[in-house]
């Protein structure tokens, strides 16, 4: 399905035609009655996130200035300077980079394997364990994470980032899911002709099923990453070093430490600043994946 | 000979079997070690008691019992995650929609819109908290700036336990309004123009066009919307963390984070334990509740 096709269809109002002056006229207003609350609200929605900028840069005098001002003047980079003395916060960077690139490749692999094998091949409980498989999607999180402790606790890999890419790698029902009814949708008569070829299961799976459902697996991808990087409960539970903490769980510890630099709101401003970027890098290249994934659970999920 | 193709029928057939269940391993593998066996685990210990350092002791149902009838947290945690709740689920459908219909439009930059609605669903809550806890300091804070211009005296919002819960629904709203803003997009997008013709023609107007069309067809979304977000309101926790700590006088401790404070902090894990499978239950039951009422207010088009 389209997104754009809707946009192409005719207007109900062009089915009773206007003359041209009251039809611009009507326009005009329809568009002004659409237009002024939704930039209206755009300003409101958009607001904080300029904010968040506006006080990174400012300096500790002009943080507390009344009226609140919006663009700092002089612009006080300062704060982000301050913050890297503090924290060592591109290590932070790049432990949720390693956790989260490390788990989505992971979890991609396994997870399109096994869709492959249960949208496209027959074996014996393949019914069962799917059945199995959609219903731990109703298990929250909040009740594994306890027996998952004991279990890192037991292989040793508390305060190791093992704890939180592992069990990523082994995939999940969400992705399964998703991909299964991508997979489903690809015509069988590839398939046959691959195997007419001499194509094994690995070649179909590798040189038709990946490339043709690359746009499902980015959609995966992207909300893979998405929740690798956010996630606080998971770094707060298993990491306690501070070299080893997260973007997330730095942001955290930077709460209480802020305080200690000169431009203390600021300094916070630019931290949060830099835990949001590179999810803002991530959404302007891959937003296609991000809308579609979202439309393509919501309608068929 | 027969009997020879038909083997190498079946020993293809094996292979494929094989091949399978190579395929499937790893995620099965996933679902026993990291759901199958913790869910079963998690039950057990909710009927112990165990601090990790001695061997857990069984206990029966003594940590339900203590949860409802001697703990003073868990039922103010309950009531505060039910308000939570209550306070995110139904304001933020319903502005969603109404966003959605808007946008739904043929307007000029729609892929601006969807930027700024969009970005603060992929931020890290983490980042948006730090963010309103600055947006909402009692003296400073720009909101109160914006209220005092509009003549009102700004609440001391989470520095306030009666503002407290408030101020993180209002936050919640705005985070997430643009994630089911996207997927009633999606669902708009999926009904016929079609109706909308038929209707004009019939000298529907838009109020009739909008409740005898759009909401009907639309309340397949709607009830999807509904029970995602219901789930995903239950399991609160790291925007309170971050804004709150939980507090102030526990104000904002929700059923999630007196989970994490009595596991890690504490180490009771046959609470915190008893506690996951109470919210578990609560989570079932509602969504249980959720596709038992769809059949009065979700509407099917036949065919589908």
């Amino acid at each position: 399905m389209s997104r754009e096709a809707p946009v192409l269809a005719s207007s109900p109002r062009q089915a009773i035609r206007p003359s041209r002056r009251q039809f611009r006229m009507r326009r005009l207003v329809g568009s002004l009655t659409i237009h002024v609350p939704l930039s209206l609200c755009g300003v409101v929605m958009a607001f904080p996130l300029v904010w968040l900028l506006s006080t990174s840069l400012k300096d500790p005098g002009e943080q507390f200035a009344f009226p609140p001002q919006l663009i700092p003047t002089p612009l006080y980079l300062k704060n982000f300077t301050d913050l890297f003395r503090l924290l060592p916060m591109w290590l932070f960077i790049f432990n949720s980079m390693k956790i989260s690139v490390l788990s989505v490749v992971g979890g991609c692999l396994s997870s399109a394997l096994a869709a492959f094998a249960f949208a496209r091949m027959r074996f014996r409980g393949r019914d069962v364990l799917f059945a199995v498989l959609l219903a731990t999607m109703m298990i929250p999180t909040q009740v594994t994470i306890i027996p998952t402790f004991v279990l890192m606790r037991l292989l040793g890999w508390l305060n190791n980032h093992a704890a939180l890419i592992v069990p990523n790698v082994f995939g999940s029902a969400f992705n399964v899911f998703l991909l299964r009814q991508f997979y489903r949708g690809i015509p069988q008569d590839l398939i046959d002709s691959a195997k007419i070829d001499g194509a094994g299961f690995v070649r179909i799976f590798w040189q038709i099923f990946i490339p043709l459902g690359t746009p499902a697996l980015a959609s995966v991808a992207v909300f893979n990453f998405l929740w690798s990087w956010n996630d606080l409960l998971g770094p707060l539970i298993f990491l306690n070093t501070q070299n080893n903490f997260t973007i997330t769980l730095g942001l955290t510890f930077l709460q209480g430490r802020a305080g200690e630099t000169r431009g203390h709101w600021g300094v916070m401003m630019a931290g949060a600043l830099l835990g949001v970027i590179p999810m803002i890098v991530l959404y302007l290249l891959a937003q296609r994946y991000f809308v579609q994934g979202l439309a393509r659970t919501g309608i068929k999920g | 000979m027969v009997v020879r193709k038909r083997a190498t029928l079946s020993g293809l057939r094996r292979q494929e079997e094989l091949t399978a269940w190579l395929f499937v391993a790893p995620v099965a593998l996933g679902i026993l070690l990291f759901q199958v066996y913790p869910v079963l685990f998690s039950l057990y210990i909710s009927f112990t008691t165990w601090n990790l350092i001695r061997p857990p002791r069984w206990a029966g149902i003594t940590n339900y019992v203590h949860l409802f009838t001697t703990d003073f947290v868990f039922p103010t945690a309950l009531l505060n995650t039910a308000e939570y709740a209550l306070g995110t689920v139904i304001p933020g459908i319903a502005l969603a929609l109404v966003f959605a219909l808007l946008l739904n439009q043929q307007i000029r930059g729609r892929f601006v819109y969807r930027a700024i609605y969009f970005v603060p669903v992929i931020a890290p809550t983490v980042s948006i908290a730090i963010l309103w806890t600055w947006i909402y300091d009692p003296s400073f804070g720009v909101l109160n700036y914006a209220l005092k211009i509009i003549g009102i005296t700004g609440p001391p919002w989470i520095a306030d336990s009666a503002w407290a819960m408030p101020s993180v629904i209002i936050m919640a709203i705005w985070q997430s309004l643009g994630f089911n803003i996207v997927i009633f997009l999606a669902g708009l997008q999926g009904i016929s123009q079609d109706y909308y013709e038929a209707a004009a023609i019939d000298g529907a107007n838009a109020i009739r066009r909008f409740s005898a069309i759009t909401l009907p067809l639309l309340s397949p979304v709607t009830f999807f919307v509904l029970v995602l977000s219901v789930i995903n309101a239950l399991q609160v926790f790291t925007a309170p963390y971050v804004l709150t700590r939980g507090g102030p006088a526990n104000a904002t401790m929700t059923i999630v984070m007196y989970l994490y404070n009595e596991a890690f902090p504490y180490q009771s894990m046959g609470v915190a334990s008893a506690i996951a499978y109470c919210l578990f239950v609560i989570i079932v039951a509602l969504t249980a509740l959720n596709f038992y009422l769809q059949k009065v207010w979700v509407f099917y088009e036949e065919g589908t």
